[in-house]
């Protein structure tokens, strides 16, 4: 069986997202098995045209800050967070979303891109995929 | 036996990374997958996962800015 890594994401900032995926393709792209619980504000980044949302977490200056770091993003050669998910889910990689974060927030499943959501759990499964990883990260 | 081409140059983490994982994965056994990028990074943590992986590294040449990193499924 392969190594695993688990990966909880708890925040919704942009950055965090990317910190999340960039990991994620690159634990999948060394040959490890890889989930990401996402719970609480990271789930807002799983609703329909939700992930590129979030702003920075640190000098966002309501929006002026998170545009210009796409800009030297895109000029650095750097993928979007959409095509990192694309990435993630092609290589195999398994989102999990929190079902008591949408129940507490209200969301519903159908405001969820249910189509890249591996399955709808809880803590237990977190655990459990957890306690067989070799790295586990809370972002 | 095939040579399949992967560019990745301009590209940044984790791109190349993540591009030469999905060449491999579509590869036959046997096939050489040839990727050229520019990400300095990349070129060395490019051969850690393909030895983690256990596959076949066959060379890694640098060019000006350019580098080409060859390897058998």
């Amino acid at each position: 069986m392969a190594e695993k890594t688990t990966i909880i994401l708890h925040s919704g900032e942009m950055d965090k997202a990317y910190s999340a995926l960039i990991i994620a393709n690159g634990a999948l792209a060394m040959g490890m098995d890889v989930s990401i619980f996402f719970t609480f504000w990271g789930l807002e980044r799983l609703k329909k045209n939700k992930l590129e949302k979030g702003p920075l977490s640190k000098m966002n200056f309501f929006g002026i800050g998170k545009w210009l770091i796409k800009r030297k993003m895109k000029k650095s050669g750097v993928a979007s967070l959409n095509k990192l998910l694309e990435n993630f889910i092609e290589l195999g990689g398994k989102i999990l979303a929190c079902d008591m974060t949408m129940e507490i927030m209200g969301i519903d499943k159908d405001d969820m891109r249910d189509e890249v959501i591996t399955e709808y759990c809880a803590v237990g499964t977190y655990i459990q995929e957890a306690r067989e990883s070799e790295v586990t990260l809370f972002i | 036996m095939k040579n399949i081409q992967v560019d990745c140059i301009n590209e940044n983490c984790p791109v190349p990374l993540v591009e030469t994982r999905k060449a491999l994965q579509k590869a036959s056994q046997g096939d050489i997958v040839e990727i050229k990028g520019t990400h300095s990074s990349s070129k060395k943590e490019i051969p850690m996962a393909v030895k983690s992986m256990g596959y076949n590294l066959l060379s890694i040449d640098q060019n000006d800015d350019i580098w080409t990193i060859k390897i058998q499924k």
